[in-house]
């Protein structure tokens, strides 16, 4: 029922779509010097999923995703997170102390942060993606 | 120590495995950790003996004191021997009784951790660790006692004895918190150690109610014993184990630890002798009634019980003597007794010892340990129950105030006992041959190690009270006990005195109750109808009250309806807040008149689409406005420079709208469902946590208590967390844990919502619809 096949809605979510997900990858890594970050880039890129699913439908966009169910990326970031923990753990520091490195080539800084707001994002994308699929499906399987 | 107790629940999780390795003889393989667990602490004997206590330390938490050191004195080690040492027998036997049960892996692994949690608790010097230990012990006996899933007698005893004994836990608790504030101390070595009296505190005797409720109910005393009997719907081995040395004597065991250092008191000496002394005369009277066997040693292990408890009370050094053999003496022979209950009801297939008869022939090794171990229990000579009963009768002639009361007490109770040991003696094997459910032969030799062994302890202790150290060991589990040092010589012939005679009118007397027990049950049975208002009445009533109570709270507080959740909750909130602002911060109400503009419009949008969104009469439009009012919020953040904060409103708001879009459909019709009335009073709600919030906000304004932690953190975002975005940097670097909270609070949300929706077309029973229905989903906090 919730599939709206106009042709504009349909045209621009095929264009929007990696838009915004490229735009939710970059609010992601600028997130800790500039506006951005973990959870609102997962909402932009759960926006994205979601117009791809108002426009196409859920088979359609369960085809986009391939074999990833956004319930496991719940549990992806929530690991993301929780591994996060563990390198300040080893070097005998207090849990969540943010360890730092520097990758030489690209002058890239990795941190532990970096990898705890991968995690929110994965969490928050996989929440918000979930639920609004289990309630489109729920249309679905109307008679 | 600390490994091998560690290692024993290693060996609990590895049961099933084991099961697939071993198959049939896993229960031999099993009972060699008890075993060697009991050789090492026998080689500890002659240390201990000597020094008079070893500490063996580890510190688990130190910062806050606590630590997994054990304490190994006489007492400890009488103990730690008697729960390995029947703990092997009990294995052994298990594999026997229990053999080709489909279960015996899952019976295995609650075996074994009862078992390493048990001997974690005599083990234990810090309080934390022994709170923690007895609690483990109630856990598991509860799965060793509902063994038998499938039988709704079996889950209702279990329950009992769980409830029963975590309500004594948690009295227990306070009693160990008050106990280590009151001595500045979380560990018995050093409480013992204390110069201070501890009698003199002025937390005594809270103290003292506290723990001595935690020990009654875990020890089945007056009036708590109603659970013990009702615990024998468990296997046999589980009885023999848990009632012969183990779980009921936990509590006697922390009574005897505690004694050096909280006894002597008149309170201690009148609560211990008094109830000691009821449950072993109730113990004792109520035995005679039954006819099931299993149901006979229970209550004669209530009576044991009380003995242990009265004995404590009495506190002269023959008592300290008495206890320490009576325990040894009652462990040996009653884990005999149980086994052959265990070996009657598995060959014949009746727990009802007036079924039986004439068994003899067929099964004479059983008879034979049932012979020694009742005539222990009865106290003939030269067994080693003798000597405990001597002991018995001498402390009890030497008990001061309470003798007058004691005496008869003691000696009432001497007689019915010795009726109890002839009729799981005698009756079964005796007499005519009796048609039984299933042919009887001799049990198989696993079910005979364990309680010949056990009988033989009775036999060589009675007639050598030196051999292997044993009366070592007893003096000095009696000088731990006594809380000085003391001499204790055994023997079996302390000359003629008014214990023996007492001994020798009992058993008289005893023998003649068991002629004519079935005359005198018949006459019992006309008390029946008093009977049944006895404490576990009182406990049923207790338990049904409390099910009905919480069935008309969840009735008045959670009928399901959302709105009368966001009516309670808010109107607690009100009253919660507003008194606190009213009474303690008087709100400055400071009108700064310094508005612009575009904020005026802002907020008046804001008004305008909350008034709106509640008179509507459209849905969608009521939808539009509430999105409205949050894209209003949004542009509030970003006019006063939080841009993180209103771009996460925008998106929020965006998948809000999306979200109720996707619901709206499935909605049902726009109607009127409450009457003017409740609409008065719903308004009225709302407006006061509208005040509310405004009061709130100024009363925030105008106190300022503390220095704001936002220069702190802008002043070291960059330095400390290479990071310019202040929010971000709180997010995850300072405030990392809040966050991970959120994201769990998160995820739990989701697969709520996912569960709800999916399982919502699986056939399910009414109930179960019901109550998921019921079940709300919080929308997260946003992090």
């Amino acid at each position: 029922m919730v599939k709206s096949g106009t042709i504009i809605l349909n045209t621009a979510a095929r264009f929007l779509m990696p838009l915004q997900l490229m735009f939710s990858v970059f609010l992601l890594l600028r997130g800790h010097d500039e506006p951005g970050g973990g959870f609102i880039a997962g909402l932009v890129a759960a926006g994205a999923f979601t117009l791809y699913l108002l426009a196409f439908g859920v088979s359609a966009t369960k085809e986009v995703l391939r074999m990833v169910d956004p319930r496991d990326l719940i549990g992806v970031g929530l690991l993301l997170g929780m591994i996060s923990v563990l390198p300040s753990w080893f070097m005998g520091q207090p849990f969540l102390t943010a360890q730092w490195w520097t990758i030489p080539v690209v002058d890239f800084k990795a941190s532990t942060p970096l990898i705890f707001d991968i995690g929110v994002y994965l969490s928050v994308l996989g929440s918000v993606v979930g639920m609004v699929m289990a309630l489109m499906e729920v249309d679905k399987d109307e008679p | 120590m600390q490994f091998a107790v560690l290692m024993g629940f290693v060996l609990a999780a590895l049961a099933p495995l084991m099961h697939r390795w071993f198959a049939g003889r896993t229960s031999w393989v099993l009972a060699l950790f008890p075993a060697l667990i009991a050789g090492w602490l026998f080689s500890q004997t002659p240390t201990v003996i000597e020094e008079g206590s070893l500490l063996l330390e580890w510190q688990w938490v130190p910062s806050l004191g606590i630590s997994l050191t054990f304490l190994l004195d006489g007492l400890s080690l009488l103990f730690g021997l008697l729960i390995t040492v029947i703990g092997t027998c009990v294995f052994i036997y298990a594999g026997g009784y229990l053999k080709g049960h489909p279960d015996i892996a899952r019976f295995h692994i609650a075996l074994m951790a009862f078992m390493v949690s048990m001997l974690g608790l005599v083990l234990a010097d810090g309080l934390v660790t022994l709170f923690i230990f007895w609690e483990l012990t109630s856990v598991t006996s509860y799965l060793l006692i509902g063994f038998n899933h499938a039988d709704l007698q079996a889950r209702k005893s279990a329950r009992q004895g769980l409830f029963v004994t975590f309500a004594g836990g948690l009295a227990l608790m306070a009693g160990l918190v008050l106990l280590g504030v009151a001595s500045d101390s979380w560990s018995l070595s050093d409480i013992r150690a204390m110069e201070a009296d501890l009698r003199d505190h002025a937390l005594y005797t809270p103290m003292l109610i506290c723990l001595l409720l935690g020990a009654f109910t875990k020890s089945a005393q007056f009036p708590f014993h109603f659970w013990l009997p009702n615990a024998m719907a468990a296997p046999t081995p589980v009885s023999a184990y848990l009632h012969s040395a183990t779980m009921v004597k936990a509590g006697i065991y922390l009574l005897a630890r505690l004694q050096p250092e909280l006894g002597g008191t008149a309170l201690w000496v009148g609560t211990l002798s008094l109830v000691g002394a009821t449950t072993l005369l109730v113990g004792a009277f109520l035995a005679i009634h039954h006819t099931n066997v299993k149901k006979l040693l229970a209550y004669s292990t209530i009576m044991a019980l009380g003995t242990l408890t009265m004995l404590l009370g009495i506190g002269t050094e023959y008592a300290m003597t008495a206890f320490v053999t009576f325990l040894l003496a009652h462990s040996l022979y009653k884990g005999a007794l149980f086994m052959v209950a265990g070996n009657l009801d598995h060959e014949t297939g009746t727990k009802d010892v007036t079924a039986m008869g004439g068994l003899r022939p067929l099964m004479p090794v059983t008879a034979m340990i049932a012979l020694v171990a009742a005539l222990s229990l009865a106290g003939v000579p030269p067994l080693f129950g003798f000597i405990g009963k001597e002991l018995k009768f001498e402390a009890v002639l030497g008990a001061g105030n309470y003798q007058a009361l004691l005496v008869p007490f003691a000696f009432v109770s001497a007689v019915l006992t010795i009726a109890v040991a002839a009729i799981i003696a005698l009756r079964p094997f005796y007499g005519r041959r009796h048609q039984t459910p299933k042919v009887p032969h001799e049990a198989p030799v696993s079910m005979l190690i364990g309680p010949g062994l056990l009988s033989i302890g009775s036999v060589v202790f009675g007639i050598a009270p030196a051999m292997f150290g044993a009366d070592a060991l007893l003096t000095s589990a009696a000088s731990a006990v006594a809380g000085q040092p003391m001499e204790v010589t055994l023997s079996l012939w302390y000359g003629v005195n008014l214990a023996l005679i007492m001994s020798v009118i009992s058993l008289g007397l005893g023998f003649l109750l068991f002629k004519y027990w079935d005359n005198v049950r018949a006459r019992l049975s006309l008390l029946a109808p008093i009977m049944r208002h006895g404490p576990e009445a009182g406990y049923e009533g207790l338990l049904n009250g409390v099910v009905q109570f919480s069935e008309w709270q969840t009735r008045i507080l959670q009928n399901g309806y959302m709105r009368n959740y966001i009516l309670v909750m808010l109107v607690i909130l009100i009253a919660l807040i507003g008194n606190s602002i009213l009474l303690r911060h008087s709100p400055l109400i400071v009108f700064e008149l310094d508005v612009r503009f575009h904020e005026i419009i802002v907020v008046g949008t804001m008004t305008m689409s909350a008034l709106f969104a509640t008179i509507t009469r459209s849905r969608l439009g009521a939808v539009a406005s509430v999105g409205i009012m949050g894209f209003s919020i949004a542009l509030v953040f970003i006019l006063f420079s939080a841009p993180d904060l209103g771009i996460t409103q925008l998106l929020v708001e965006t998948l809000t709208v999306i979200l109720l879009v996707l619901v709206l459909f499935r909605l049902p019709r726009f109607s009127h469902l409450s009457t003017s009335l409740e609409r008065i009073r719903d308004g009225s709600v709302a407006a006061m946590m509208g005040i509310l919030i405004f009061l709130l906000i100024m009363t925030a304004w105008s106190i300022d208590q503390f220095e704001s932690i936002s220069t702190y953190m802008v002043e070291n975002s960059a330095p400390l967390a290479y990071g310019r975005n202040i929010v971000n940097v709180i997010l995850v670097d300072y405030r990392a844990l809040d966050t991970l909270g959120e994201m769990f609070v998160l995820a739990l949300a989701a697969i709520g919502v996912i569960a709800m929706l999916k399982l919502r077309h699986e056939p399910e029973s009414p109930k179960t619809a019901a109550e998921s229905s019921k079940t709300d989903t919080k929308e997260p906090f946003d992090g």
